[in-house]
C-alpha cells in the first residue's frame, strides 16, 4: 500500500485532468487508470457563468481524492493564496505546490517553493511539492514540513522520461523513508516502470495520457507499468553483467562426435 | 462603486462580496473568493464589505495537471 500523509492507497498513479479530448474520455481515462488521486486547478469564473460546474460534477461523481494544484503561480505569495482558496473550496488540506520559476522550462523556483511550503505547512496544509531532483532542496522541503516529495524527472509535458537517473537514485537513497512521487516529464509507460524500479513510490502524470492517441488505453498502460516497476523494485532485480552467462545448465550436455 | 473583478472593471451597487456575487450572477455553488489578495471564505462573504477600487478574484474548479 502507498501511504501519503497517513492516507493509505492501493493505486500508485496520480492523474491530471487537463487536456483530454472530451469530458467522457477524461472520465474513462480516470477509471481505466485505477487512480485514487486526481489533480485539479482553480481558475477564474466568468460573470454569469458556471463554467467549472460541469467538470467538477464529473470529478465529484468519482470515488477519488482531489489534489488541488497551484499551477501557474510564480511567487510564494500567489501560491499560498491559491492554496488557501483551494482549501476553502475543496475542503482538503492537500495541496500540490507549484511555484514556477521559468516560463520556458517550467522549472520550479525552488527558493520560493521552500518559502511557500513552510508557510503552508505551518497553516496545517499537507504539501505535495513539485520540485527538481536536487538533494539539498529536498532536504529544505522536508525541514519546511513536507512529508512527501514530488521531484520531476524531466520538464513538464516534455515526455522525455528520466533524464538524470543518477540524481534520482541519490535522492531515493538519501531519504529512504520519505514517500516520493515522480511528477512531470514522463512520456511512456517504460519511463514509469523505470522510475518505479528505482524505488519511487508513485507517478503523477497528465499530458502523456491526455495527449495519447487513445488516452483510455494509455491510462491503463501507465497503471500497469507503475505496478510492474514497483513489483520489480521489491523482487530483487538482476544486476547487469559484462559477460554472457548461459541460462541452460552446461553440465549434462550431450557430446556429439 | 467601481471594482476590479477577475481583472475586469465593474460598476456595481452591492456593498458586500456576497451582494456583488449576486449582482454579477456568479451563481455556481463551487466558488472560492479573495479580496485584495486575501482569502475570503465562503462563510465570510456576507460580512465582507467592499470599498471602491477593491480587486476581487472569484475562482472555480478547472482541469489541472
Amino acid at each position: 500500500m502507498l501511504t501519503l500523509y497517513n492516507k493509505q492507497l492501493s493505486s500508485r498513479l496520480l492523474l491530471g485532468t487537463a487536456q483530454y479530448p472530451s469530458p467522457s474520455i477524461l472520465l474513462d481515462a480516470i477509471k481505466a487508470s485505477g487512480t485514487q488521486i486526481v489533480t485539479v486547478s482553480l481558475r477564474r469564473e466568468t460573470a454569469g457563468g458556471r463554467s467549472g460546474d460541469g467538470f467538477w460534477s464529473i470529478i465529484r461523481s468519482l470515488d477519488v481524492h482531489v489534489l488541488p494544484n497551484t499551477a501557474g503561480c510564480h511567487t510564494a505569495k500567489e501560491a499560498v493564496l491559491t492554496a488557501q482558496m483551494a482549501r476553502d473550496l475543496f475542503a482538503t488540506d492537500w495541496i500540490k505546490l507549484e511555484v514556477i520559476g521559468n516560463h520556458d522550462t517550467l522549472q520550479p523556483d525552488v527558493f520560493a517553493l521552500v518559502e511557500a511550503a513552510r508557510v503552508l505547512s505551518d497553516e496545517g496544509f499537507k504539501v505535495f511539492p513539485y520540485t527538481t531532483d536536487d538533494l539539498i532542496v529536498a532536504e529544505r522541503l522536508l525541514d519546511a514540513g513536507c512529508e512527501v516529495l514530488m521531484p520531476w524527472c524531466a520538464p513538464i509535458g516534455s515526455a522525455q522520461g528520466p533524464l538524470n537517473t543518477h540524481a534520482l537514485r541519490s535522492l531515493r537513497g538519501h531519504f529512504p523513508d520519505v514517500p516520493m512521487i515522480i511528477d512531470a516529464g514522463l512520456g511512456r509507460p517504460s519511463h514509469a516502470a523505470t522510475v518505479m524500479e528505482l524505488g519511487f513510490e508513485a507517478i503523477l502524470l497528465n499530458t502523456a495520457v491526455a495527449k495519447a492517441g487513445d488516452p483510455v488505453a494509455m491510462a491503463r498502460a501507465f497503471a500497469m507499468a507503475s505496478e510492474a516497476g514497483h513489483a520489480a523494485c521489491h523482487a530483487g532485480m538482476l544486476e547487469p553483467r559484462d559477460v554472457a552467462v548461459p541460462s541452460t545448465p552446461v553440465i549434462g550436455r550431450a557430446v556429439f562426435t | 462603486m467601481k471594482l476590479i473583478v477577475n481583472g475586469e472593471p465593474h460598476q456595481v451597487s452591492a456593498q458586500s462580496l456576497d451582494g456583488l456575487m449576486i449582482e454579477l450572477e456568479f451563481e455556481g455553488e463551487w466558488l472560492a473568493t479573495a479580496v485584495n489578495n486575501e482569502l475570503v471564505r465562503a462563510a465570510e462573504r456576507r460580512e465582507c464589505l467592499l470599498q471602491d477600487g477593491d480587486r476581487i478574484e472569484i475562482l472555480t474548479p478547472k482541469q489541472g495537471g
